[in-house]
């Protein structure tokens, strides 16, 4: 696997890494790149960013309301990835795409990959994609064209799981922070810390990022004692609800975590 | 050919758990337990008094008569409207909530879209004594309202779903969410054949009562287990998955699969995912499916609530695939007609589910020596409001 900047990011920097997700064609479809540009300027480390799913499973109301409205805003992979064309001549920080499997599978698993890599994208998140699946069809093809897959692990996945995640990954390891979807309302709690502990005594290979719940200054610096970084997402997606310009948005609520 | 589920939880190409990592221990749980608890010889024993006792079983076999010599052939109709809370729902709920309580399980969920499902969960909550939640789509509950009513009645809590399309694919959604957010404590009783392995199968094998009574009965009434055909309408599929079961590995037995076309196949107004749909993944299975380009679900149309599900069954993708069962599309004004004709020629009000099997019996031409068993999934006393509104609209246009 060649080193891509995912690697690169996780060799320089090791603590306190913010990664922001944000869905693709929110608010309004030609968003994207203006977003990503702002984000890298505020300071976020990495991005994520969602393809949007009429049924994601996974989501909390607010990330489930952002897709809805950038499905009618008219964004599509085939939309992204047009967008995401010359991204690399504006940003450098490493690109990831999340999205539900059903949409990558009918755009094409192996085209989706091909030009995924091609415009600079460096890993993907697909949450409902089984290892079994992975292993036999995707992994092949994704390794092909030099993307990481990053994997969830909960409170509930067990340490031999969490190992077997270990080793299939080679960028970091997505660590849910409670049992939830997204945008929930997480109370630090003893059995929270006392889970974070567990997968840090573990001594994984890679390094973890914690999302779900992590909405705010407090609770991203909390995260990144227990783990490399946090993701946050919700609470960007309701920073870009507010009716100033969206650069200003994005640097507004940046600001006030850095 | 392999029609049931292989060890992958995969039938043929279809099937699978595709589920994000905060679903996997639950369903692993279901996965490694439920054969192992449905041979348990207490569980058995249970299971066989309350579907005796308290559903009402075995479900007559019933020749009808007038229906029979209208179509020149010998049908029987499998009633399960009979049961108790009327439809053949109930025999997956009475298995899954003594499921649930030997997994521990204090607190269950479930979807429905028309509320049948709802009702036959809220109904063996109340026996077991266990909490109960119904998702249902907000516009289903407007549409519904006695079936709410009669889950309320019966002490379960109904969440009107307020996200997509506010019908039974996002009152799934909403239930698998809860899921995410309640690993422990909760069990989730899906009530058709479809979602993630083992989902399918485990619904498909309390649902297989059906054509296990069915064999039965006809030899007592025909001195052979076999009939030619098997006709049983499919939304999700499980009255189908059901009254296939036993019947799968006999080709001598036509299956006859019956979608609901809504207002034509090709009208745009469809629920006929077999021939509408694609290979995608929906609520964590890999089916048909029907969608956009971009793969995008999309919303079905049917008159009936009980048959507008976007996806299918993963083992019916399969015999739709194999052409083990054909797949037949009814439209909504061919389903009341045969409604109509079946509560004239027989006083039976069918539910307009089954009616679209009923109204298959023209399509499938079967002989005058053929014997048809046709499932009759449920009654129609739910969709009375439907079908009065549906009749006076289409005097008003004559």
């Amino acid at each position: 696997m060649p080193q891509n900047r995912l690697t690169r990011l996780f060799q320089e920097k090791s603590g306190n890494l913010l990664n922001i997700y944000f869905t693709a064609g929110y608010p309004k479809l030609e968003d994207t790149v203006t977003i990503l540009e702002e984000l890298e300027a505020a300071g976020a480390d990495l991005v994520e960013i969602g393809m949007p799913f009429s049924d994601p499973l996974a989501d909390g109301p607010t990330i489930q309301a952002s897709n809805q409205v950038a499905l009618e805003n008219g964004m599509s992979i085939k939309m992204l990835l047009s967008q995401l064309a010359q991204v690399r001549e504006r940003v450098s920080f490493p690109i990831i795409l999340m999205g539900y499997l059903n949409p990558v599978m009918q755009y094409g698993f192996e085209r989706f990959c091909e030009e995924a890599a091609r415009v600079g994208v460096d890993g993907l998140i697909l949450p409902d994609l089984p290892f079994a699946e992975y292993e036999e069809e995707y992994k092949p093809v994704l390794e092909k064209h030099g993307l990481s897959l990053i994997f969830l692990i909960t409170p509930q996945t067990s340490e031999a799981r969490i190992r077997q995640i270990d080793g299939l990954t080679n960028s970091f390891i997505y660590m849910v922070s409670s049992a939830s979807t997204t945008g929930s309302q997480v109370q630090a709690s003893d059995a929270q810390q006392a889970y974070y502990a567990k997968v840090r005594s573990l001594g994984l290979k890679n390094p973890v990022l914690i999302g779900f719940g992590i909405s705010d200054k407090p609770s991203f610096e909390l995260a990144c004692q227990s783990a490399h970084g946090a993701i946050i997402g919700s609470a960007f997606i309701k920073a870009l609800q507010k009716p100033a310009e969206v650069r200003e948005n994005v640097r507004s609520f940046l600001k006030t975590l850095r | 050919m392999e029609y049931r589920v292989n060890d992958r939880g995969y039938y043929g190409q279809f099937g699978g758990a595709f589920i994000p990592e905060m679903l996997y221990p639950n369903v692993e749980e279901l996965r490694d337990k439920y054969l192992g608890i449905l041979q348990e010889p207490d569980f058995q024993e249970e299971l066989q008094e309350l579907l005796r006792d308290y559903v009402g079983r075995p479900t007559p076999l019933y020749h009808a008569k007038r229906l029979s010599e209208k179509y020149n052939t010998k049908i029987y109709l499998k009633r399960e409207d009979l049961n108790h809370t009327g439809a053949h729902k109930i025999n997956n709920t009475v298995g899954q909530i003594l499921l649930a309580k030997r997994l521990g399980k204090t607190r269950i969920i479930a979807e429905t879209g028309a509320g049948q499902h709802g009702v036959a969960t809220a109904t063996v909550c109340a026996l077991a004594g266990l909490e109960c939640i119904v998702y249902m789509g907000k516009i289903d509950t407007e549409r519904q309202r006695p079936n709410v009513e009669k889950m309320r009645l019966l002490g379960a809590t109904v969440v009107p779903v307020t996200s997509g399309s506010q019908t039974l694919k996002d009152a799934t959604n909403e239930a698998i969410r809860d899921w995410i957010n309640h690993p422990e404590d909760t069990h989730y009783i899906i009530g058709s054949v479809v979602g993630p392995h083992p989902y399918p199968d485990m619904v498909a094998r309390f649902q297989a009562v059906i054509s296990e009574e069915i064999r039965k009965q006809l030899l007592e009434k025909e001195g052979r287990e076999l009939p030619d055909y098997v006709v049983a309408c499919v939304g999700g599929g499980s009255n189908a998955a059901g009254a296939f079961y036993h019947f799968l590995d006999d080709p001598s037995v036509k299956l006859v699969a019956v979608e609901a076309a809504g207002l034509g196949v090709d009208s745009g107004h469809s629920a006929a995912t077999s021939m509408l749909g694609k290979t995608g993944i929906i609520h964590g299975s890999k089916t048909l499916l029907m969608q956009t380009e971009d793969g995008q679900i999309t919303e079905p149309y049917s008159i009936s609530a009980g048959l507008d599900y976007p996806g299918v069954g993963p083992q019916h993708a399969h015999l739709a695939q194999t052409g083990r069962a054909r797949f037949i599309a009814i439209t909504d004004a061919d389903a009341m007609e045969a409604l109509r004709e079946l509560s004239r020629l027989e006083g039976i009000i069918p539910a307009i589910e089954s009616s679209h099997a009923l109204a298959a019996l023209k399509e499938i031409n079967a002989g005058p020596d053929e014997v048809v068993v046709l499932n009759l999934s449920g009654r129609g006393d739910k969709d009375l409001s439907t079908i009065l509104t549906y009749f006076e609209q289409q005097d008003a246009s004559k």
